[in-house]
């Protein structure tokens, strides 16, 4: 087995290896891989005594959880109704159109950009509203949101070639 | 006999007669750059050798005093010590979140808005330093063009009544010391040391408190069948899952005065007899249960919550939990599930969860909003706060104000305020598309999300409360209002709230499984051109049923959006289904794109970006598009520059 579950113990043994403890363990969990490896959800419902079965319901049940690798920067466009009446959606999909992406494709093959919704991130009055990781970005347009998208294009691209360089001089 | 008390009184507040300035820290203002303003103030100030105590209350706190030997190096600055020190603080959200960054000057009463970092040199030199204020960045009431200096001649203050949100944006939300120098924490106190729990219930009965999460129901009724259950264990749950789109009162309660539910919380344990509290916060909101947490770390270590709580020999423990993603969490049977570590998904009822909830035990759950008011209750009484509101529904309300109004923002308003008040008053009227107010674009207001219904014109003069919107086919719900212009398709408004709750239905209950389905592809077949008379009947015929046959309040509720819109909009539907045509023009399948030729220039960039080549005509001549190719995808409309292209909401 290649992976090593140091951090999912420790996890477990700060909730008490108890099955109530589940949400909470798998946040921890999800905290530490930035999503839920399946193997990584076997190993839970062995060290808690619990049907895999009832672990995977509960990773499947809540929208927080993730079973697939997210991107570097997760962008996510609200839809809540305020910011869906002030067209949300034609943002979502300018930003979706720029990296390829589509409902069912959610991150960039090169696992630098996820794109998702959410229902509603309480920040109605800047709406149309977008996140990338935690930076808000409120009163958003289509072009703006490329524009962000742009700029950290522009931002890793540079660090890849600077790393090049900087392995060039070595 | 309550000796605790001692280590918490005494608040580390600047004293009244220094100035403070009030960076607003909440969500809205910080993403409209809060923080970079907060920075120039320090800086600024820091260069200026002005006398100063920073407080940063938003991401982890710290206090500095500038070093004292180099300012001897310096001329003395002309500086407001005078005053003795200013302090520059950040607070929890004040509410009018469209105008942030916010800045307060306070004793001055001074409100700033939409500050830049490049504003702050302007600010110090004028306001802090010659007692002027900078005209340019008040708030202009678009109503009469003049200048407001402050909260209390700001419209969108001036005609709410705020209790809940008083302190939300005046006291340091991570300070315990703050917010027991307001009055803190007395009424608690009160409850434990003054008053038996039947006082407690009784009291909170005769105020007629309902409960602010959506139902309802009345708080003394759900408190008084929990305290009469005979048992070792009970508990007391904060809802603040908060999952309502649209809707940011309990994010920006908890963000702004978290100990003002801790200690509501604290109280009902007391009323019912628990030794074990819970907050169940949403995961969206990493600020609120960053500042929830620390408020119990603060109560803990002051005695007001652990062993001994206020000396009284009681024992009592409170935990912030947070949820994953699932709105129907918000449901109470629900949520106890997803405590206990399962699928959140609803049960029957009775028991109810007062005689048998989390583990078994009798529990109540109670709303953010719910709890911060019985803080008030107990304080001041029973008979004090039923001073404002209706007889029905005593109180006052928080309402998420968004969508297309001119102020957008939190606010606070007695029950029985008119719906009209609201929208135009506080709210500043109704905007369009382009954020204009022209005075005739009202079209609806959506109120209680996905639970809830449309109101129109007609119901601009209703009383908000409980009673009078239920008969509307309406409910308060949370308190999110969504008002919507006449660009808006209200098809297309119900079809996005039963997307919400089709995704959201746990799976249960077979009607609402497949029923919000279906009622969405029938909403899909009104929307996209295929349905046909029988589609509308079917819908409402569904709906009921949907009503009927499900469990918990999702399903029963998630018709609500549609029947509201049927029985209020009926032509709009009408006009979908029988003449193929959406009167807002937002209904891409239906729309009938055309060129303007009196705006068209020719340029041809729509005939060039067009997929289907449905666009011909000649360089520098109105062209026209070909009804038999056209595929209605919008390029055309998105990509010229003149506004030719009709038949897209414009």
């Amino acid at each position: 087995m290649g992976r090593q579950f140091q951090a999912v113990c420790k996890t477990l043994e700060r909730h008490h290896h108890q099955a109530s403890q589940l949400i909470p363990i798998l946040q921890a969990v999800q905290g530490e891989y930035s999503y839920l490896p399946q193997d990584v959800l076997n190993y839970v419902a062995s060290a808690l005594d619990v049907p895999a079965a009832r672990v995977f319901g509960v990773a499947t049940f809540y929208a927080h959880f993730a079973l697939e690798a997210k991107g570097k920067y997760v962008v996510r466009t609200c839809d809540g109704t305020a910011c869906h009446v002030k067209q949300s959606i034609p943002i979502l999909e300018a930003v979706r159109k720029k990296l390829g992406l589509s409902e069912t494709v959610k991150t960039t093959p090169n696992l630098l950009f996820t794109v998702e919704t959410v229902a509603c991130l309480g920040a109605c009055g800047l709406a149309p509203v977008m996140v990338v990781n935690d930076e808000v970005y409120g009163q958003m347009t289509p072009a703006a949101a490329v524009q962000v998208i742009e700029e950290i294009q522009a931002k890793e691209l540079a660090a890849a070639q600077g790393a090049v360089i900087a392995g060039g001089v070595q | 006999m309550i000796s605790q008390e001692a280590t918490v009184v005494g608040p580390r507040r600047p004293s009244v007669s220094a100035r403070r300035v009030i960076v607003c820290a909440g969500t809205g203002c910080v993403a409209n750059g809060a923080y970079k303003v907060f920075d120039a103030f320090r800086a600024q100030l820091q260069a200026a050798g002005i006398d100063v105590a920073v407080e940063l209350q938003g991401e982890g706190k710290f206090s500095f005093a500038l070093d004292r030997e180099k300012l001897h190096d310096q001329p003395p600055a002309p500086s407001p010590a005078a005053t003795g020190i200013l302090a520059v603080t950040k607070s929890g959200c004040q509410g009018f979140c469209q105008m942030g960054p916010l800045v307060t000057v306070l004793p001055d009463g001074i409100l700033y808005n939409k500050v830049r970092p490049g504003d702050v040199e302007e600010i110090i030199r004028c306001t802090l330093q010659n007692h002027q204020t900078v005209e340019r960045l008040l708030y202009v009431d678009p109503a009469t063009g003049t200048h407001c200096h402050g909260t209390a001649t700001i419209p969108f203050y001036e005609r709410q009544q705020r209790f809940v949100l008083k302190e939300c944006g005046t006291i340091d939300p991570e300070s315990l010391a703050e917010y027991i120098s307001t009055g803190g924490y007395t009424a608690a106190r009160k409850a434990f040391v003054e008053m038996t729990p039947e006082q407690i219930v009784q009291e909170v009965a005769a105020s007629g408190l309902r409960g602010r999460g959506g139902g309802g129901f009345p708080t003394g009724r759900k408190w008084e069948a929990a305290r009469v259950q005979k048992n070792d264990q009970k508990y007391v749950i904060c809802n603040a899952d908060e999952g309502d789109p649209g809707a940011f009162m309990n994010r920006s309660v908890m963000e702004g005065n978290p100990h003002s539910v801790l200690e509501g919380l604290i109280i009902a344990a007391r009323a019912i007899g628990a030794t074990e509290t819970l907050v169940y916060v949403r995961t969206e909101y990493p600020l609120a249960v960053k500042r929830m947490r620390q408020a119990v770390t603060d109560a803990t270590a002051a005695g007001l919550l652990g062993k001994n709580v206020f000396g009284s020999g009681a024992a009592l423990h409170c935990e912030v939990m947070e949820g994953a993603g699932a709105f129907v969490c918000g449901e109470e049977t629900a949520m106890i599930a997803s405590i206990e570590g399962q699928r959140g998904m609803p049960r029957p009822k009775p028991p109810f969860p007062a005689q048998s909830g989390l583990w078994g035990k009798p529990t109540i759950i109670n709303n953010v909003e719910t709890l911060a008011h019985v803080v008030r209750v107990i304080r001041d009484g029973a008979a004090n706060f039923r001073k404002l509101g209706t007889p029905g529904s005593p109180g006052t309300k928080t309402f998420a104000l968004t969508g297309h109004v001119a102020n957008t923002g939190l606010i606070e308003v007695p029950f029985g305020t008119t719906l009209g008040e609201v929208v135009m008053n506080i709210g500043g009227g109704v905007t369009n598309d382009a954020g204009a107010r022209t005075g005739e674009c009202f079209k609806a207001v959506q109120i209680g999300g996905p639970s809830g219904g449309c109101l129109t014109e007609a119901h601009l003069g209703l009383s908000l409360d409980f009673d009078s919107l239920r008969g509307v086919g309406a409910m308060i719900g949370s308190g999110g209002l969504v008002v919507v212009n006449k660009q808006t398709c209200m098809v297309a408004m119900a079809r996005f709230f039963m997307e919400f709750t089709q995704r959201e239905s746990c799976g249960k209950c077979v009607l609402c499984r497949e029923g919000t389905k279906q009622m969405l592809a029938l909403l899909d077949d009104v929307i996209e051109g295929r349905a046909t008379a029988d589609t509308l009947q079917l819908l409402e015929h569904l709906a009921k049923a949907v009503q009927i046959g499900s469990l918990c309040g999702l399903g029963k509720t998630a018709p609500n959006p549609v029947l509201s819109a049927l029985r209020h909009f009926r032509h709009e539907y009408d006009a979908h289904v029988l003449h193929k045509c959406c009167p807002a023009g937002r209904c891409k399948a239906l729309a009938k794109p055309e060129i303007d030729p009196t705006k068209c220039r020719g340029c041809t960039l729509c005939a060039r970006k067009c997929a289907v080549n449905a666009i011909s005509g000649e360089k520098k001549k109105p062209h026209r598009i070909d009804p038999e190719k056209c595929i209605k995808c919008g390029v055309c409309h998105e990509v010229c520059k003149f506004d030719a292209v009709m038949g897209f909401g414009n």
